[in-house]
């Protein structure tokens, strides 16, 4: 238990997408079969283990400690895993020693053969005998609850990373493609990424099949390009996902390859068709049954959930915009072309059913001008730009430059007020790089008063962050912890342009209103704060995009 | 006597009025009893102070020449009447210079803990248990969450960073008196020998250590040589960790943020300080260490001073010994 508990500590403070890399890969190097491979399912989230409900745990520290004392633990701690990982008493300090302490396949093996009778002794002996941080590893694991910042997808990338340093180098796109045939604890899969045996033969169907991405259009990019050549459609603000069905077996995978079936059986359950298909996945109605598609925001009721209530399903209903096949029933036709495989497409779609799946259309136009007036003012709210695809392209994983492009509708704008500045992490620690920004509103005194609207950390140079931190370091009028407030009126402050690409309402800020992506475009040296903008512009703003 | 007639707090910190004096007064006094060299507990400005040689040196190089009117050493063990009051000084196994101070009046004897620890610091001198009608102990990591792990582990954790990001320069912080000296002894023992390099404000400190026949091995202070175009890939560098704040930390490569301390028990403590390593080495007792001195010395009385009182308060209630919190304020634990 003890690598994977040291794995945990470490991924959890550190931020860095790199840094998490190398952590992995050392992990996956060091560590023998099968603790490894347990330890990259609890990471991607496919290991299954059984679950420890938290009155349990907390009778069981009680047992062997006084409640007020427990009390004033948990108050300090502020998690119910943690303090129990760090309170207990008993175990490690008198009698664990290394060699004794269970291993992580040890743990998730007994833990899956007990009777429900079994739970309280088992779990009980396991915290006696491992020491603090495995504990602690052990009851997010039982609980359900770890959060550490890694997705299946990095997990996949360290592997990938680490069959280089093998000397057998694998691409992820190839792990990805493996990876939903393949079960815990993947000794196939590290035996080949070892290079020490052939590329493990899947037994499961419907696996995930890594995805086509599209570039973004940059200065002079459409001018080399015939727009003959090429098919528009809308982009849908959703998220891309694969629908893959074989012989009963459906699953409904996030474009990284996550398995999200089980949030959204509405969706899986209509799938009438086998085959791979690759769509947006949107609430609302479709096109085929004449009512509105929802915004993001009622899309992101439904996302990150394990599972879904019925009220949820009726009140955000989920379906899949359709645009692109990869296998028409068994057949691999990614090697065809764009137009005939959205025409095989279409006749899939006109026979499923008409709430779930409907056809992504295609936007006529006849030159780039003309294109790039609709990506301007799109028909619907709920566009947020054009995708522009060859028409002889065949599908390819990974982001190739040139068969696909994505042309965003321009970005929303404002100029806010600095209000908060913190510390970053690693290679910012000594920086203010984080920025919470506001605007102007009325206060309730009738004054105006700027109201915090978002926080951003990116969109500047170095020689940028070099003016931003100053000012911070110049202009502090109070400090929270790692925080600090600068000084922000109408004729001193720094003013920011805050680009960024939605706005909803929002109940869980002051303001009412939450940015999506918002990143510091400029620094507006040139402006003072009585010229930023209004809480009323936001506001307008959204209001707008509603329809 | 009871007890508290011949020792309670007052806002300047514990009086005892039969002997005129105060222990580790937090503003100046006549007479002030120093415990150790933090700043929380040693204070300048006072017209006579008695400490350990250790302390009163530490004290002298930390506030100057004049740092109070009068000094006189106490060594270990040896008695001291002050005003018809038998007073001692023991060792705490804190820091350098450490000291229990025992207080004893008409056979009442009264120990003032001041910051202590039981685990073993090659750089002072062990915790001495000593017999007492009265034991004052600090409370700064009284939570039974609390369980110092082996320093050597921890130590350990930082070596093994330094192979797994050789590039990143490790920024350890630990405060300048105690644990920047005993982080950087424990670095030794684990059989590093390359230079580590220190913030300027550890120099003076360790420099004092490393007269006291604590051997710290070849330390280089961490400012840039212009002409060598130098980042301290791969180093380890010590400070207090007030500077990694600072544009002081911007000379290093992707600086690694590691911090020695107590405090990093608790994840969160880590995440909110923006520490990517914590290393949990503390200066103090932690929470079977607490426990076990009082069971040891069996006192009459447990008073409990600076951290959190309440909760070994409870436990020496469900224990059967009378205690009570002294609500003593001013001590910020410079030394965790």
């Amino acid at each position: 238990m003890k690598p994977f508990a040291t794995l945990l500590d470490r991924l959890v403070l550190t931020p860095s997408r790199n840094g998490k890399i190398t952590l992995l890969v050392d992990y996956f190097r060091t560590t023998p079969d099968p603790d490894r491979g347990y330890g990259l399912a609890a990471l991607a989230g496919t290991l299954d283990l059984k679950g420890v409900k938290p009155a349990l745990l907390r009778e069981l520290v009680l047992e062997r400690l006084d409640p007020v004392l427990f009390q004033y633990s948990y108050d300090y701690v502020g998690d119910l895993a943690e303090t129990i990982a760090l309170v207990w008493s008993g175990g490690e300090k008198e009698t664990v020693n290394e060699e004794a302490e269970p291993r992580l396949s040890d743990v998730v093996t007994r833990m899956n053969a007990l009777g429900r009778t079994e739970t309280r002794a088992a779990v009980r002996d396991l915290l006696d005998r491992l020491d603090p941080s495995a504990r602690f590893a052990f009851l997010k694991l039982a609980t359900g609850a770890l959060r550490i910042g890694v997705s299946a997808r990095l997990a996949k990338q360290a592997l990938s990373e680490m069959s280089a340093e093998c000397g057998a180098p694998r691409d992820i796109t190839e792990i990805e493609t493996l990876w939903h045939g393949l079960t815990p604890p993947y000794l196939s899969l590290f035996e080949w990424l070892e290079g020490r045996a052939d590329r493990p033969v899947l037994a499961t169907p419907a696996i995930f099949h890594s995805v086509m991405l599209a570039n973004p259009v940059e200065d002079g990019d459409l001018e080399k390009l015939d727009p003959a050549d090429y098919a528009a459609e809308w982009k849908w603000d959703g998220i891309r996902v694969q629908m893959s069905s074989h012989g009963g077996t459906k699953k409904l995978y996030s474009r990284s390859g996550d398995d999200i079936t089980n949030a959204f059986p509405d969706v899986v359950d209509a799938i009438d068709f086998d085959g791979v298909v690759d769509g947006e996945l949107l609430v609302g109605g479709t096109m085929r049954s004449n009512s509105p598609t929802r915004t993001f925001s009622d899309l992101q009721q439904r996302l990150n959930r394990k599972t879904v209530t019925p009220k949820m399903i009726a009140d955000y209903p989920a379906f899949v915009r359709a645009y692109d096949l990869l296998f028409d029933g068994g057949e691999d036709v990614r090697g065809k072309t764009f137009l005939e495989r959205r025409a095989r497409l279409a006749q899939i779609i006109d026979h499923a059913p008409h709430d779930r799946f409907d056809l992504s259309d295609l936007v006529p136009f006849h030159d780039w001008p003309t294109l790039d007036r609709l990506r301007i003012a799109p028909p619907d709210p709920v566009i947020e730009g054009v995708m522009i695809k060859k028409k002889d392209s065949v599908y390819q994983a990974g982001r190739l430059k040139g068969p696909w492009f994505k042309w965003k509708r321009d970005p929303y704008n404002i100029d806010a007020v600095m209000l908060y500045a913190q510390r970053g992490h690693g290679k910012r620690s000594s920086y203010y790089s984080d920025f919470t920004f506001g605007v102007w509103t009325m206060g309730d005194d009738g004054a105006d008063q700027l109201v915090p609207v978002g926080k951003a950390y990116f969109g500047f140079t170095d020689q940028e962050l070099e003016v931003l931190d100053k000012f911070v370091r110049d202009n502090t009028v109070d400090r929270y912890g790692p925080v600090r407030a600068v000084r922000a009126g109408p004729d001193f402050g720094f003013v920011l342009e805050v680009a960024f690409e939605g706005i909803n309402r929002s109940t869980r800020h002051k303001s009412g209103v939450a940015m999506r992506f918002p990143r510091i475009s400029r620094l507006r040296t040139d402006k003072l704060p009585r010229d930023a903008d209004r809480l009323e512009t936001l506001l307008a703003m959204i209001d707008a995009g509603d329809g | 006597m009871k007890p508290e007639a011949l020792l309670h707090p007052t806002p300047a910190g514990l009086f005892c009025p039969a002997g005129g004096f105060y222990v580790d007064p937090v503003r100046p006094v006549e007479r002030a009893l120093i415990t150790h060299g933090h700043s929380d507990h040693a204070r300048s400005g006072h017209a006579r102070v008695l400490a350990t040689r250790q302390t009163l040196d530490i004290m002298r190089i930390r506030y100057g020449e004049d740092f109070c009117g009068e000094e006189q050493a106490a060594a270990f063990g040896e008695t001291v009447e002050v005003n018809g009051v038998t007073v001692s000084f023991h060792p705490a196994g804190h820091v350098l210079g450490s000291a229990q101070i025992r207080i004893v009046k008409d056979g009442l004897r009264i120990v003032v803990s001041g910051d202590y620890k039981r685990g073993i610091d090659p750089t002072c001198a062990p915790f001495e248990p000593v017999a007492c009608d009265v034991f004052i102990t600090e409370a700064t990591f009284g939570l039974p969450v609390f369980h110092h792990p082996k320093p050597q582990a921890e130590i350990g954790k930082l070596l093994t960073s330094l192979k797994q990001f050789p590039e990143r320069t490790h920024l350890v912080g630990a405060y300048a008196l105690g644990k920047a000296q005993r982080v950087i002894r424990l670095i030794r023992d684990a059989g590093y020998d390359r230079p580590v390099y220190i913030h300027g404000a550890l120099a003076k400190l360790c420099d004092y250590y490393e007269g006291q026949g604590i051997a710290l091995g070849d330390l280089r202070a961490a400012t840039i040589d212009k002409k060598a175009d130098q980042d301290f890939r791969g180093a380890i560098v010590v400070g207090p960790p007030s500077a990694f704040q600072d544009r002081w930390a911007r000379r290093f490569n992707e600086p690694l943020i590691a911090f020695a301390s107590g405090w990093m028990m608790v994840r969160q403590r880590a995440k909110q300080g923006g520490v990517e390593l914590p290393l949990v080495i503390s200066d103090h007792c932690d929470w079977p260490e607490l426990l076990d001195t009082i069971k040891e010395l069996s006192p009459g009385e447990v008073w409990v001073t600076h951290g959190r009182e309440e909760a070994l308060v409870r436990w020496c209630e469900l224990q059967g010994i009378a205690a009570k919190p002294l609500h003593l304020v001013g001590y910020e634990d410079e030394g965790d």
